[in-house]
């Protein structure tokens, strides 16, 4: 367990991976580790991820091979642009699940177990997408079919929270712990991002012992990232920028527009990226 | 009172009779809707502020993350109202994409928790704008599945024009109400499948005056009118 900086985080990833994603649609996303990973331009990833605009710039920097996920949203704007774009001009592989589906499979992996038997699915055309997807028959008297959702395992996992310390004990201080916990139990290397890195006992005294989602067992390496989930929310440290995400959104939208927003905040490093934020 | 007013009252009366559900309204009317049925004849519902805070009487009164809230779509005590790009006869419900999945023409939210909800517990759709285009003989992308494809319950569809249920000995769509003003032909028109209507069907019902005064003291700068133009 050590403390790392984001391209340390990043130099352990490798073309190929398969990489889970913390958070929720567009709140508590680990965008500075996102960023760096965009950055150091990594190849062919399998993403899995309850998708926001982190999917967005995965997949507009080329990183993103194949999504796994329910849905992409950047909740105040419904539709995600990167996204919609990548899927239209069949430029991204897409493996769509339902949400529950996505966290029964993170269950499975977390649990060491093949598969978990889940009701959603059965009927839709989630099955014909995924005609890997098997049920299975209820052993007991019920005798119900049910899906047998495999196990989500993942060979690294991003999240961010609000507060850890440098053994990587981590605590959420919003209102939603999301998946973060699981992604992390799911994966091989687990990467924990922070608002701000404090000692041990600072930890501990800075809110409910429920709100301490992650332990040093789930977790390889910690960064400090101050703003680190912006332009997504980060209560209660910050909210979604609003604003900037209006910005991203309508940038996306056309390919001068981007590279204007690519090279106004995305081109330099993570100090830059943040300076360019304040400076509007 | 507007057509507005009428679809909040419309989908208030979905969650009719409920209990201690969640109540899980997609959308500004469907959301006024529920605030309104919990206030008035559904008192037992319970909401949440679009976050993970239950609210009842305005106040908060408990805490519901999403993870808990799967834990209620599996246990089943849940009535969800949920938006459809497409929606076909028998209530199959698309949000996903439209066209052929594996390059669509247009790629849209993906099929979030339909498929979960609709074989786990009550759901009911709310489209605003009704249309041929949301009406179709068959769904892109069956991402809620309808009565042929296993759903518990898929109770209303209210839309700016009617109320369609599924009353019918196959279990599907049947014009339930049309909505003050509009015309048994015209919802025929916008659907672009046979509709099961009735010799007679009824009005919807309007607002009474007392709510009327809830849903104008919830949404006071009439934001609901905008969901329907």
């Amino acid at each position: 367990m050590t403390v790392m900086t984001v391209d340390e985080v990043v130099g352990e990833l490798r073309d190929g991976m398969t990489v889970g994603v913390g958070g929720w649609g567009s709140r508590r996303k680990p965008m500075a580790l996102v960023r760096a990973v965009c950055r150091a331009r990594l190849r062919d990833l399998t993403v899995v991820s309850y998708g926001g605009p982190d999917v967005g710039l995965l997949i507009a920097a080329g990183c993103l091979r194949r999504l796994v996920t329910g849905f992409v949203s950047l909740d105040s704007i419904a539709l995600e642009p990167h996204f919609c774009r990548a899927r239209q001009e069949g430029r991204i592989e897409l493996t769509e699940y339902d949400e529950g589906m996505l966290y029964w499979g993170l269950l499975a992996a977390a649990n060491r177990l093949p598969f978990l038997p889940i009701r959603a699915g059965l009927g839709s055309d989630v099955m014909r997408v995924n005609p890997q997807i098997k049920t299975i028959r209820s052993p007991y008297a019920d005798k119900s079919d049910l899906v047998a959702m495999p196990a989500l395992t993942l060979d690294a996992a991003l999240v961010h929270l609000n507060r850890a310390d440098a053994h990587g004990n981590g605590r959420y201080l919003g209102p939603d712990p999301y998946f973060d916990d699981l992604f992390c139990l799911a994966a091989r290397r687990r990467y924990l991002s922070c608002e701000r890195l404090v000692g041990t006992a600072e930890l501990m005294d800075s809110g409910p012992p429920q709100g301490l989602l992650l332990n040093r067992m789930m977790v390889d390496g910690v960064v400090e990232t101050p703003n680190g989930a912006h332009f997504t929310s980060c209560a209660p440290d910050y909210d979604r920028d609003e604003a900037f995400q209006r910005e991203y959104a309508a940038a996306a939208a056309s390919p001068d527009g981007w590279e204007r927003f690519r090279s106004a905040y995305l081109d330099g490093d993570e100090r830059s990226y943040q300076k360019a934020v304040a400076a509007r | 009172m507007s057509r507005a007013d009428v679809c909040v009252v419309a989908c208030a009366e979905a969650w009719r009779g409920d209990g201690a559900v969640l109540a899980s309204p997609t959308g500004l009317i469907p959301r006024l809707g529920a605030r309104l049925a919990q206030l008035t004849f559904a008192p037992g519902l319970l909401l949440t502020d679009g976050e993970t805070t239950l609210l009842r009487d305005d106040e908060a009164e408990g805490w519901l993350p999403y993870r808990a809230v799967f834990g209620v779509v599996a246990a089943g005590t849940r009535h969800v109202m949920m938006g459809a790009s497409q929606i076909d006869r028998f209530g199959n419900q698309n949000i996903s994409c439209i066209g052929d999945w594996s390059r669509p023409s247009r790629q849209l939210l993906g099929v979030r928790g339909a498929p979960g909800n609709t074989v786990n517990h009550t759901t009911s759709y709310w489209v605003p704008r009704h249309a041929p285009r949301v009406f179709v003989p068959r769904v892109d992308m069956v991402s809620g599945v309808g009565h042929d494809r296993g759903a518990v319950e898929i109770r209303v569809v209210v839309t700016n024009l009617a109320v369609l249920d599924f009353a019918t000995p196959d279990r599907s769509m049947r014009l339930r109400s049309v909505h003050p003003g509009v015309s048994v032909d015209e919802v025929v028109a916008a659907t672009g499948f046979p509709l099961a209507v009735p010799a007679d069907v009824p009005s919807t019902r309007t607002p009474t005056a007392t709510e009327l005064a809830l849903i104008q003291s919830r949404d006071p700068e009439g934001l609901r009118e905008k969901e329907i133009r």
